[in-house]
């Protein structure tokens, strides 16, 4: 079913509702895209499919962030970082149980979703990341 | 008919082949040290929070400036076209804007159109008026930009800054646009240990040069402390590390080289124009610590005007945050990968180091209406190589550059002038 899935950002977030992180594997150069798109910036190939992706990576960069917009208010300061995960593709996101001043270039992180889904566009749930549960 | 038809399209295909092929190329060909057009004029508002007034009378200020800068000129006559840039609509809730400034600049009916890439709308704008001149359509364009963005909270106004960074997956997980700034900067300082303290002293000098002039937004100095001890806004930016959210406007009047000289004894040629184009998120691109699209836009420009880092006498680039300044040095190839921190540090970007950058006291201090930058940081130039800087004058320039970001590099153009 997912193979058939359009490459596209609306169906990124029908996966994170499912929990699932998943991106798109170019079959010809074996690039592998996130975010997914039609067509392959790499060789320009359509010929692609949905891979799911293990959602583990660790934290190349971070900030804290105090002045947040609207709807992110109720958790500033909160931790924001750029995480390439083992695929070798990266995600920006929101870093949650880890204190700012224990925050680490090089760690561990691993993906966890909220999958609330707002009543207006867009109606996409999200992810975040934190520290492995079982490490 | 059929057959004149025919010939005229071979002749306009020749020519924009001529013209743009160039340009299109990564060589730039025939262009090379030769200048593209010139500027017989600029204009720029006040900048600053300018209750009361929206963009279109801060365009007609502008406006007004660089008419009465060139006597020779009769506006209605002599512009052939007016290209302006600006970015976000929903601050003033208007789109469509092109031919309001048309029409408040007093030349309507000319043909006008506004681009946008980010804060690098305004020169976009540059750029699109050098392909209007060098396709032989025109010989005097207007260029321009403008933002109006005081009228709205600094809720709204963060919130329609965001727009310049990816939606989906960026804004939509919790990236502020100070924040994508501030990943940089903590990977920059990781790499290469640069510290909050060379960052802080972009925001000190920057606010010396603002202080000098009288178009700035603010026209204070600060000291190392007053940054460091500043609120955090996305760690390790502060505010006084942060430009300003202004409202203001700029814009020039550019010819074909060859009418320059009926228009003013004091032309400044534009002898090189680059642009790159980076991915969107910033977590798509390989190196945190520099931008690529300057690389590519420095590199084009620099071809372009047959020049190297080494010649520049004077430049304006983008400090929307301080960490883009020191990251810009290093990419212009003022001075080393990873030694933009020891640059600062060494004075040499100050009024009176080797290499002046910002003298206007750039986004920093002088403002930042968004639209505006691009053009306003050729109107510093513009000051400069004709010797019309006042205070913050920088003796004996000859060759000035700018560089213009649009969102957290997507989008970079760099221009090269010389003094004609």
């Amino acid at each position: 079913m997912s193979k058939d899935a359009p490459f596209t950002v609306e169906q990124f977030y029908k996966f994170i509702g499912e929990r699932k992180i998943m991106g798109v594997k170019c079959n010809k150069c074996g690039k592998i895209l996130v975010p997914p798109r039609p067509l392959c910036p790499n060789c320009l190939s359509t010929n692609l499919s949905w891979i799911q992706l293990k959602g583990k990576g660790k934290l190349i960069t971070y900030t804290v962030i105090h002045v947040a917009p609207e709807r992110f208010q109720h958790l500033a300061p909160y931790v924001f970082g750029i995480i390439e995960l083992e695929e070798g593709v990266r995600l920006p996101g929101i870093i949650q149980g880890v204190k700012p001043e224990d925050i680490k270039l090089g760690m561990i992180l691993e993906v966890d979703f909220n999958v609330d889904i707002p009543s207006t566009w867009p109606q996409w749930p999200r992810y975040f990341f934190r520290p492995p549960q079982h490490p | 008919m059929l057959k004149s038809r025919f010939t005229l399209t071979i002749y306009i295909s020749r020519a924009l082949n001529i013209y743009f092929a160039p340009f299109l190329a990564w060589g730039v060909g025939e262009l090379k040290g030769k200048p593209l057009a010139a500027v017989v004029s600029a204009g720029l508002s006040k900048f600053g929070k300018r209750d009361g007034f929206s963009s279109r009378e801060l365009f007609a200020e502008a406006v007004l400036e660089a008419f009465e800068r060139c006597p020779n000129l009769d506006p209605k006559k002599d512009v052939k076209g007016l290209i302006v840039g600006s970015m976000n609509e929903s601050f003033e809730h208007q789109c469509h804007l092109a031919p309001i400034m048309s029409d408040w600049a007093g030349i309507l009916p000319v043909p006008a159109s506004r681009v946008e890439v980010a804060c690098a709308s305004s020169g976009a704008a540059i750029r699109h008026g050098l392909f209007a001149i060098l396709s032989g359509l025109y010989d005097v364009v207007i260029v321009g930009g403008f933002e109006k963005m005081t009228n709205r909270t600094t809720a709204e106004a963060t919130e329609y800054l965001a727009m310049a960074s990816d939606f989906p997956f960026e804004q939509w997980n919790g990236a502020t646009f100070p924040g994508l700034f501030a990943l940089m900067a903590t990977a920059h300082m990781h790499k290469y240990g640069t510290t909050e303290e060379q960052m802080a002293l972009v925001a000190v000098k920057n606010h010396h040069n603002g202080a000098l002039n009288p178009k700035a937004h603010m026209q204070r100095e600060v000291t190392v402390e007053q940054v460091l001890g500043s609120r955090v806004i996305a760690k390790p930016l502060k505010i006084f590390d942060c430009s300003l959210i202004s409202d203001g406007a700029s814009c020039a009047i550019l010819t074909s080289v060859e009418v320059a000289r009926k228009y003013t004894d004091t032309p400044v040629y534009i002898i090189g124009s680059g642009h790159g184009t980076d991915a969107i998120g910033l977590y798509e691109r390989d190196d945190l610590t520099s931008l690529k699209s300057t690389k590519i836009a420095a590199k084009e420009a620099y071809d372009m005007a047959g020049l190297s880092p080494k010649d520049i006498d004077v430049a304006e680039v983008h400090d929307c945050f301080t960490i883009a300044e020191i990251m810009a040095y290093e990419d212009l190839g003022f001075c080393k990968p990873g030694e933009g921190g020891k640059f600062i540090e060494d004075g040499a970007p100050t009024l009176d180091g080797a290499l002046p950058v910002n003298t206007s006291g750039g986004l920093k201090a002088k403002g930042h209406p968004v639209g505006a930058t691009g053009v306003a940081q050729l109107y510093e130039i513009y000051l400069q190589l004709t010797g019309q800087a006042d205070k913050r004058q920088v003796n004996g320039c000859e060759i000035g550059l700018t560089h213009n970001l649009g969102g957290s590099g997507a989008t970079c153009i760099v221009h090269i002038y010389r003094r004609g």
